[in-house]
């Protein structure tokens, strides 16, 4: 089962210059909610801007993560 | 488990993203949504006046899979306007707040749009066809 710090931690890898807050959002330890920022979402619809923070997890939202709820800015 | 030629439920899928300018693919129904994303997510498009077609992925595990890999999308619900994955409750939560929801679906925004998106009444006819084709 991934940690919010573990979550944060490979947002934060994979994405340039990226800052993640990351919180599990039920207690239960599947539900997270990530607020990421980073420049590399300039310029695209939120929709890739999501799919950039969810392919990170790829294979994994809906399995061990059950849910992350994902919202993107620029800084 | 061998390829096959054709995809019946792919198809089917591929045909009502098509065939509705918005649809929501999601779990239960808008008037008995059986989980809190889909139910937001109804919530949020009810608000907005505008009608849209709804499909229930729960029927059959495959419309999930099938959904996902034509989306490419991994969660559940997803709305579609115009043939385009415009996101999932996250997105259109957001959206809906920004007005830029009222926008994408081509409607007037409200008067005055609260912050949250409130449970609006059903819309008259959403039409539910659908479902049965794809179950």
């Amino acid at each position: 089962m991934p940690s919010t710090q573990e979550i944060k931690q490979r947002i934060e890898a994979a994405l340039p210059a990226a800052t993640a807050d990351v919180d599990d959002w039920t207690g239960g330890g599947d539900h997270f909610r990530a607020i990421v920022t980073s420049p590399v979402f300039a310029g695209l619809s939120r929709i890739e801007q999501h799919r950039l923070v969810m392919d990170v997890f790829a294979g994994e939202i809906g399995g061990a993560i059950h849910a992350l709820s994902v919202k993107t800015q620029t800084p | 488990m061998p390829e096959q030629s054709t995809n019946p439920i792919r198809d089917a899928l591929a045909e009502a993203i098509g065939a509705n300018k918005v649809i929501l693919f999601m779990k239960g129904t808008p008037e008995a949504p059986a989980c809190g994303f889909s139910a937001r997510t109804v919530a949020a498009l009810q608000a907005t006046g505008t009608p849209f077609a709804a499909v229930d992925i729960l029927p059959d595990p495959r419309i999930r899979q099938e959904l996902s890999t034509l989306s490419n999308w991994p969660t559940v619900p997803q709305l579609f306007v115009d043939g385009e994955l415009v996101g999932g409750c996250d997105i259109v939560t957001e959206m809906y707040e920004s007005g830029e929801l009222t926008e994408v679906l081509g409607v007037e925004a409200p008067a005055d749009a609260p912050d949250d998106a409130p449970p609006g009444p059903p819309p008259a006819g959403a039409p539910l066809g659908i479902e049965n084709r794809l179950a």
